[in-house]
């Protein structure tokens, strides 16, 4: 019933919310929601909401990147924020949001690598991304991007003992400071017409998604999801709403 | 003896408590409790259909409850996913709530407590237990009492209420004893009972004694939160 209402109102040019097809739902961020955590945030686009916490650990270098530290995204889609999801390892979907989160991070050298190396070859800081979904109500990427970055930024380090010895209980006054902030929208499409910020009723009937992670007008990530495809023209006009919505996005976030 | 408490709190005194309900839009019933600097939050899903078919009961709905820390509560990163710890504690929240449900109404059905505690410091089971049982009330499950619970304890030769991090880890005066209970007020009955440490039969009446009543007080802002959605109805 649902999914014919959805899709007649998108071929009228309208959305089950009421919103404009270039419109997100209203976002809302809180920082500092754990206090175990280095870094952390809550991000709601509507009533999707999830949470990102930032832990950090002392680690080995790569081989092939000694003078850098690294970060390490994981998902979990929780059983308890929607009906859909069951306990276990993460799946399929939750892989592919830890890891789209994860691209719009690295490529856009929004976190400095060289800035998390302690000792070249030998010791760095390995930053653990933790993303937990507390409910569900579709585009659960882009709320987790952002919370990811808002948990990020201004992130706290671990005090460090003699020799490296990281001290879990203590939190030093050195904080993350982002290079940029680099915002990831994701795009439905439903029988031609391209929507922003999929709500889960519009996710359940999309043709094609593609999500885009931008910063300062420049494309550093993009994953396309669903089952058809996009034209040049709708890429080319979708990359024009990512970057215009960035300039939107990004004041959300202020950098420390 | 320990002469008073890190935090400043009397021996009787809990945290700082705080109930919401309805926190979780796709949940048939969710609710957050935080005491102190812990944090859970609850949902339950169900009465729904319960597979593989095998594990229905005919007779009355099944329970399930599972317990989950996020790998950013606690000082050092903790994996993701269950641990024995985890499974445990599933187990005893199950067996906290049961008595006070009647599931003969949901055969071949189950309903589903999902527990996830956001920030942790001590007393995290119980805080997973005052959300689900709100979360339980909110999904509308017949339910003969709210389960409320608290950690009491002997810490350094004192008997004390709720229990913060720095005195589940006390080590002088012959250490702590940490003892998670869930209470139901109306029929004054225990329904979560563990311990370890050591300590005197009399000092553990004490201690159920004061954790009796700590719940009392942790059952009326169970209540309070639940009544607060049901205002706009009105």
């Amino acid at each position: 019933m649902d999914h014919e209402y959805v899709i007649s109102l998108i071929e009228n040019n309208s959305r089950i919310d009421g919103r404009n097809f270039n419109e997100c739902r209203k976002i809302i961020i809180e920082t500092n929601i754990s206090k175990n955590a280095n870094g952390s945030a809550r991000c709601k686009f509507g009533d999707t909401e999830v949470v990102v916490g930032v832990k950090m650990d002392v680690g080995e270098p790569y081989p092939d990147s000694p003078d850098e530290g690294s970060i390490v995204v994981g998902a979990e889609l929780l059983p308890l924020s929607s009906p859909e999801f069951e306990l276990g390892p993460p799946g399929t979907q939750a892989t592919e949001l830890a890891r789209i989160v994860d691209r719009g991070i690295r490529e856009s050298k929004a976190v400095d690598f060289k800035k998390l190396c302690i000792k070249e070859g030998e010791k760095c800081w390995i930053l653990f991304i933790d993303i937990y979904t507390i409910n569900d109500d579709g585009n659960l990427i882009d709320a987790a991007a952002l919370a990811a970055l808002a948990a990020l930024n201004g992130a706290r380090f671990n005090k460090l003992d003699k020799d490296y010895e990281i001290n879990y209980n203590e939190h030093s006054n050195e904080k993350i400071k982002l290079e940029l902030l680099p915002v990831t929208c994701t795009f439905g499409k439903i029988n031609g017409k391209i929507i922003i910020d999929p709500n889960s009723k519009e996710e359940k009937v999309l043709d094609a998604r593609l999500s885009i992670s931008t910063g300062n007008g420049k494309i550093y990530a993009m994953q396309k999801g669903g089952d058809k495809g996009f034209t040049l023209d709708e890429i080319n006009h979708i990359i024009d709403m990512a970057i215009e919505k960035e300039k939107e996005l990004k004041r959300l976030i202020k950098l420390v | 003896m320990l002469e008073k408490r890190n935090d400043g709190r009397n021996f009787n005194e809990i945290r700082k408590i705080e109930a919401k309900v309805g926190i979780i839009k796709r949940a048939n019933g969710s609710a957050m409790f935080k005491i102190g600097d812990t944090v859970a939050i609850a949902a339950v899903y169900g009465p729904r259909e319960l597979h593989p078919r095998f594990l229905q009961n005919p007779e009355k709905g099944i329970l399930r409850c599972n317990y989950d820390m996020t790998t950013f509560s606690v000082p050092e990163r903790k994996k993701p996913g269950p641990n024995r710890r985890s499974v445990e504690i599933s187990l005893v929240t199950e067996k906290a709530l049961l008595p006070v449900l009647d599931l003969s109404m949901y055969p071949t059905s189950v309903i589903d407590v999902f527990i996830e505690i956001i920030q942790a410091n001590s007393g995290t089971r119980c805080a997973g237990i005052v959300a689900a049982s709100m979360a339980l009330a909110h999904a509308g499950i017949p339910m003969k009492d709210l389960v409320s619970a608290v950690s009491v304890g002997k810490v350094g030769g004192r008997i004390l209420t709720d229990l913060n991090k720095e005195e589940e880890d006390f080590k002088d005066f012959g250490g702590a004893t940490d003892i998670p209970i869930a209470f139901t007020p109306r029929n004054g009955e225990f329904t979560l009972l563990q311990l370890d440490g050591n300590l005197t039969k009399e000092e553990l009446i004490d201690a159920l004694k004061l954790g009796r009543e700590s719940c009392k007080l942790i059952h009326k802002e169970q209540q309070r939160a639940l009544k607060e959605i049901y205002k706009e109805i009105e």
